[in-house]
């Protein structure tokens, strides 16, 4: 009953000694077999999250926890340099690739005492909305597995309806929001470019937090858009990852774009007094392709905000439209460099054509890359020629000044949060999304949170309600620059007024005929 | 306007990418025609923007060395190498010119 449990909730249980680490450790990991088929995993470092338990363990018989995480079985997505584990970005061009090092992130929460079960699935090098395009194969929806979603879908064939059913967790980190959503792990890194952690967040009910730019250190997450990557934190509430960002967060000397304000970890206080809370609604945030139910919620919780007090208005940023098509541009140039570094020389794939460099280079490239991938290596190439550069690299830099500046004039005028929604609809069926192409797929799904990427600001996903197809739907709170604690109050303040459902997942397994249940339980037992 | 077998010849020169097959170009023709809609922006006088952080200096650390002597680690990686050294194929030797290469684009 623990294994649905939240962090302070299974902290205070490991330090009471309730529950040991290893305990804890292990049924993670029998969680993660019996729940395979969601794909969520790409590695499992089975191994070494026993060790890390076991030493867990003899610090809490000392009665000397290193703090919160002490013991927390947590997940990291493969796009994190994780020291001895192989770190592949769920592709071809890094199979096989052992980190030499521990991102700073991941070093921070083994520092912390966590136990590091394994690395998660995503899209090839984080490029996609659906965690359907690395070599791996798609992560499927915990939610796909769920009472809810099965009493809401209509009835085929009981078994034919899984396997064709089954409806996508988002992305990019959809292995690791997958992870928490089905009880796996306490807490999940994962990495936003354009929406990538809080997207799958609200796909599989869980909080997606995207931190400031600057406020946590990049150094050893694999880089996508060096200008707008940040690491995100998925765990199952507001006050998780508060906890989670209070251990990642801070200068670090190996990442320049990390700023060198001190960081003071924070507790969230209970906010029950909103009537000073000015919460903004972006007009633009009403996008084509909204479903009506989204947008009832939405306009729910803005009634939700108002009748506790708090002054609500509608505001506008006027560019809001533009940034999908800004980012567009953006990523693909930075990619373009970002992923010249993959050649196959000193890491990763390499071909086996020998005759010169460039031959070589070229075909390490042809065999690693997805067509994504390369698709994104291509257009960036060609928004920065010569005769391109002014008419779309910068062009795109002078538009990100001005949705920038949308944000800056919407918070000076005395707002405190703007209010949206996360995703145009609920997770729809895989089948469905890959009918699409995934730069279509990208642009449409990214909509909604590609602008607080361009403006380097902080945004969480909270966990709302349940669809009429019985699949979560979350909503997205943007905060000011570096004010991560008056978004996390407001976002905590409104988790404990919808009450999220917890997710009833039904895990079938195969070779027996029972339904085994895992319910979540508040309490401890 | 299309782009010419020339651009897309350069492209896969600088990228060292190929587009491999016609949904490879297709799909670039697209991203154009996507990444033209920023035209529709008014940005007379605006300043480009490189980061979000343009407001603070940039940290620079001192020159002291914190790390280093992992040529081990950093050499079980790669797989071609000799003693301290990554082995790479001739260089000098260009990519063979679009009629030569095997790729789709020619005969385009």
């Amino acid at each position: 009953a623990l294994i649905g449990g939240l962090c302070f909730q299974v902290s205070a249980a490991l330090k009471e000694g309730r529950v040991t680490p290893t305990e804890l450790c292990r049924r993670c990991l029998s969680l993660i077999k019996s729940t395979k088929f969601l794909n969520a995993y790409i590695t499992v470092a089975e191994e070494a999250a026993l060790k890390q338990a076991e030493e867990s363990e003899e610090r809490y018989r000392r009665g000397q926890p290193l703090g919160v995480l002490d013991g927390i079985p947590v997940a990291v997505k493969d796009n994190f340099n994780t020291a001895g584990i192989e770190t592949t970005c769920a592709s071809n061009m890094l199979k096989g690739y052992i980190s030499p090092y521990n991102a700073t992130v991941v070093q921070k929460l083994m520092d912390q005492g966590a136990v590091l079960l394994g690395k998660t699935n995503l899209d090839e090098f984080a490029m996609g909305s659906g965690s359907t395009d690395g070599v791996f194969g798609p992560v499927r929806n915990p939610w796909s597995y769920s009472r809810q979603y099965k009493e809401k879908s209509v009835p085929k064939s009981h078994s034919e309806d899984e396997e064709s059913n089954w409806v996508i967790t988002g992305g990019s980190s959809g292995g690791s929001a997958a992870a928490v959503s089905s009880f796996t792990c306490f807490a999940a890194l994962g990495s936003d470019t354009g929406g990538s952690t809080r997207n799958p967040a609200a796909h599989c009910g869980v909080v997606g937090l995207k931190p400031t730019y600057g406020l946590i250190s990049r150094h050893g997450l694999i880089p996508l858009v060096n200008s707008m990557d940040v690491p995100g934190i998925l765990t199952r509430c507001v006050d998780d990852a508060a906890v989670v960002l209070g251990s990642l967060a801070g200068h670090d000397p190996k990442d320049s774009t990390t700023i060198q304000d001190g960081f003071k970890p924070f507790e969230l206080p209970n906010l029950t007094d909103v009537s000073k809370l000015l919460i903004g609604i972006p007009k633009e945030y009403h996008a084509p392709g909204l479903s009506s139910e989204i947008l009832a919620l939405w306009s729910k919780a803005a009634d939700l905000f108002k009748n506790a007090g708090a002054k609500v208005i509608e505001v506008s940023l006027p560019h809001t439209r533009y940034s999908i098509v800004c980012y567009h541009v953006l990523c693909a140039a930075e990619v373009a460099s970002n992923m010249a570094r993959f050649d196959g020389l000193e890491y990763g794939h390499r071909s086996d054509v020998n005759k010169s460099t460039e031959s070589m280079y070229a075909a390490t490239r042809r065999e690693g890359f997805n067509d994504v991938v390369r698709g994104r290596i291509l257009s960036g190439n060609y928004f920065l020629l010569k005769q391109n550069y002014e008419n779309y690299f910068i062009k795109a830099q002078k538009v990100r000044r001005l949705i920038a500046n949308d944000f800056v004039k919407v918070f000076r005028s005395g707002v405190d949060i703007l209010l949206t929604p996360t995703t145009l609809s609920d997770a729809v069926p895989y089948m469905e999304f890959i009918k699409e192409d995934n730069r279509t797929r990208s642009t449409q799904d990214d909509i909604l949170t590609q602008a607080a990427n361009m403006a380097g600001l902080p945004a969480v996903n909270v966990p709302t309600a349940l669809s009429e197809r019985g699949l979560p739907v979350g909503l997205q709170f943007i905060g000011r620059s570096f004010q991560e604690k008056q978004l996390l109050t407001v976002a905590k303040w409104f988790e404990k007024q919808v009450k999220f459902p917890m997710i009833q997942l039904e895990v079938v397994k195969r070779h027996h005929h029972g339904v085994v249940q895992h319910q979540k339980s508040a309490s401890v037992s | 306007q299309k782009v010419t077998v020339e651009v897309l010849d350069h492209l896969e020169h600088l990228a060292l990418v190929d587009f491999r097959d016609s949904e490879g170009v297709e799909r670039l023709q697209k991203a154009i025609q996507f990444a033209d809609q920023l035209q529709e922006v008014n940005t007379d006088g605006v300043e480009p923007m490189d980061t979000v952080l343009e407001d603070r200096c940039l940290y620079l650390r001192e020159d002291d060395v914190t790390e280093g002597n992992c040529t081990k680690e950093l050499l079980k990686n790669a797989r071609e190498k000799v003693e301290e050294y990554f082995v790479a194929p001739p260089g000098n030797i260009p990519l063979p010119k679009l009629e030569e290469r095997d790729t789709f684009l020619q005969g385009s």
